[in-house]
């Protein structure tokens, strides 16, 4: 995909019901940090949410698509039972082992207030329509579409 | 943003049966196992996404498929099947797969009935949509004031609408007059992950958001004077439609089973085109274990219905000082829209065993099907239909005729057009709010954005909808109704 790399780092791709991004990244854990930033600004700006919070995320999936859908899908668990609008995301590594891909990351946020975020669509889910890992020339590309 | 939207008219890759039946070729797509069916209009064909064909072929590829890979008339791009999308599967030989249900596991619709007039009501609609707003939790992160036990959550999942009627959320004439009477048998919550639980816990009674809504309506015209009088319908007066699902327990049972079953798929040597249309033979493991869990979802979702009826009902008793009795207060019908079912079709002449998807499909079984409730049974069930947002919804009943041609389901609503994101460049939600205003029609949302996003310009139109489904014969028009106030997540 010779695609110029947008400066925030993902892009989004116009879809009826739901909403499609691209997320960019020189390395695959950059690339999965902005497919986070995307995701969750379908949601809410997530410019002006600080760091007050954070959660420790470990997971592990049998292959890089289950584990960007892992990684989406957890964020979105967070949000509803621990009342976390997160906004930064810091991976620490994605590695393989014997097959399987294992993520280490940190989520930042704020808990969540209903008097103070404005809520645009609320992502319900990640598909695995139309997903995307996949190493470039320049570096990483995740496209995901969530349901909305 | 950038655009792909195929601009290729699908007119040209499917040839018509009839005025609103049109065939896609079962070598439009390598691997296709039958052909496609769409149910639309010629002016609906000509608007129709070339993906959303693409995702009609797609379930056409699907082990065990029976007849037709269908799309409804409000066919739309979805993410695996199509949204208006049906198909039916062999009990033994097919698959059963998440992506015909779909993350909001029945989704539905459900229409109350009051003995109230459109005038009685009207001139106090601020008020009252103030009241339902601030009872009905809805929105982004919104949560109920019930905290449901682990116990009663478990009953909710296993008897679905009748838990929320003895735990006093409702009447017994409530669990009849739903699908199914409320739930889908064999719903095993050990097959619900810790995660479905604790999103399901805190959100009994929420309507969520998106296209989610509780309306006040009132029926502005009666096609069939007999069944909307057995359907309790009269001219004039004021019904209450609620559309939402299962929420976040219905999310988790999906994303969790789909993880599984995107894994089951290597193992039994499914070739896929789409990685959401990951199932598995219809008698593994792997595909009871998600429809004994996709049960309590959909069982989780009548729950909440229920419980917002109840609230409502409230709300209407304190209103207008009358008890439910007194104010008519009955339910006519609940449907699901986003279900996969075991049903018996005849099929090539012999009756067979199914599961049939409804993946933003509504069920419309014909006059003296066992399943209908009794006091509809002579005529066949209730098909509930919202329109968008500020436009007619309707009513109609299930037909013979769709047993053969639909596998006895009809459309689910309007059927989107424009995207959310696109909705929002396009509209605002206050000049939106304005010309409902100047309708007539009083809406409350959190804010003004949702309001954008779901705009009746961004839907087909659903009247047009609904003629092809009326004129198809899948579903017979009974009534119209408009709506006076809508409250929104």
């Amino acid at each position: 995909m010779p695609v110029p790399i947008p400066d925030k780092g993902y892009e989004y791709f116009e879809h009826t019901a739901d909403a499609k991004f691209r997320a960019y990244g020189m390395t695959l854990e950059e690339a999965f940090q902005n497919a986070a930033v995307a995701m969750l600004n379908v949601m809410i700006d997530t410019s002006n949410i600080s760091n007050e919070v954070s959660e420790k995320i470990e997971l592990t999936s049998e292959d890089l698509d289950g584990l960007a859908v892992d990684w989406l899908s957890e964020l979105l668990y967070l949000f509803e039972v621990e009342r976390v609008v997160f906004g930064k995301f810091k991976i620490d590594n994605i590695t393989e082992h014997d097959g399987d891909y294992s993520l280490s990351a940190i989520a930042y946020g704020e808990l969540l207030d209903l008097s103070q975020h404005k809520f645009d669509t609320e992502v319900k889910a990640v598909t695995y329509n139309e997903l995307k890992v996949e190493e470039t020339t320049d570096g990483w590309v995740v496209q995901v579409v969530v349901d909305t | 943003m950038i655009d792909e939207t195929d601009t290729t008219d699908a007119f040209g890759l499917v040839k018509k049966i009839d005025g609103n039946t049109w065939e896609l070729s079962d070598d439009y797509k390598p691997g296709m196992r039958v052909p496609g069916r769409i149910f639309v209009s010629e002016n609906l064909m000509h608007g129709l996404d070339r993906k959303t064909l693409d995702q009609v072929a797609n379930v056409a590829t699907l082990p065990g498929i029976q007849k037709y890979s269908m799309a409804m008339p409000d066919a739309h791009l979805g993410y695996g099947f199509p949204i208006g999308g049906v198909a039916a599967f062999d009990k033994e030989e097919g698959v059963i797969s998440p992506g015909g249900v779909g993350f909001d596991i029945n989704c539905g619709v459900r229409l109350i009935r009051t003995n109230l007039r459109e005038e009685d009501v009207r001139p106090r609609m601020k008020e009252l949509m103030s009241k339902i707003f601030s009872e009905i939790p809805s929105g982004v992160g919104s949560k109920s004031r019930i905290r449901a036990s682990d116990s009663e959550l478990d009953d909710a999942f296993i008897y679905g609408s009748r838990w929320a009627v003895e735990a006093g959320y409702g009447v017994e004439g409530d669990i009849e007059h739903c699908e199914g009477s409320g739930h889908i048998e064999g719903a095993d919550p050990a097959q619900v992950s810790d995660k479905a639980r604790k999103r399901g816990k805190p959100q009994f009674g929420t309507l969520g958001s998106g296209n989610h809504f509780l309306e006040i309506q009132y029926v502005d015209k009666i096609y069939d004077h007999d069944i909307a009088s057995t359907f309790g319908l009269e001219e004039g007066q004021v019904t209450i439609m609620i559309h939402c699902g299962s929420r976040g327990a219905g999310h988790q049972i999906c994303t969790d089973h789909l993880r599984v079953l995107s894994q089951a798929v290597k193992k039994y040597g499914i070739d896929l085109p789409d990685k959401q249309l990951a199932c598995a033979p219809a008698q593994s493991n792997e595909a009871q274990n998600y429809f004994k869990a996709m049960a309590c979802g959909a069982n989780y979702a009548w729950a909440n219905r229920q419980v917002i009826t109840h609230w409502t009902r409230e709300v209407f008793e304190d209103f207008f000082r009358k008890d439910m009795d007194d104010l008519g207060m009955d339910l006519v019908y609940d449907v699901a829209h986003n279900v996969a079912k075991l049903e018996e079709h005849r099929i090539d002449g012999k009756k067979k065993e199914v599961y049939v998807h409804r993946k933003g499909a509504t069920r419309a079984f014909p006059p003296g099907h066992h399943d209908v409730p009794s006091a509809y049974r002579a005529v066949g069930q209730p098909v509930l239909i919202p329109g968008s947002m500020g436009t007619a919804s309707y009513v109609l009943h299930g037909t013979e005729a769709a047993m053969d041609i639909s596998f006895g389901s009809a459309c689910h609503g309007a059927g989107r057009v424009m995207s959310r994101s696109h909705a929002k460049h396009e509209f605002f939600g206050e000049d939106i709010m304005k010309s409902l205003e100047e309708q007539g029609i009083t809406v409350k949302a959190t804010h003004p954005s949702v309001i954008a996003e779901e705009a009746p310009g961004v839907y087909k139109s659903s009247s047009e909808v609904v003629d092809v489904v009326h004129n198809v014969g899948i579903a017979k028009k009974v009534a119209r109704v408009l709506p006076i106030g809508v409250a929104k997540g």
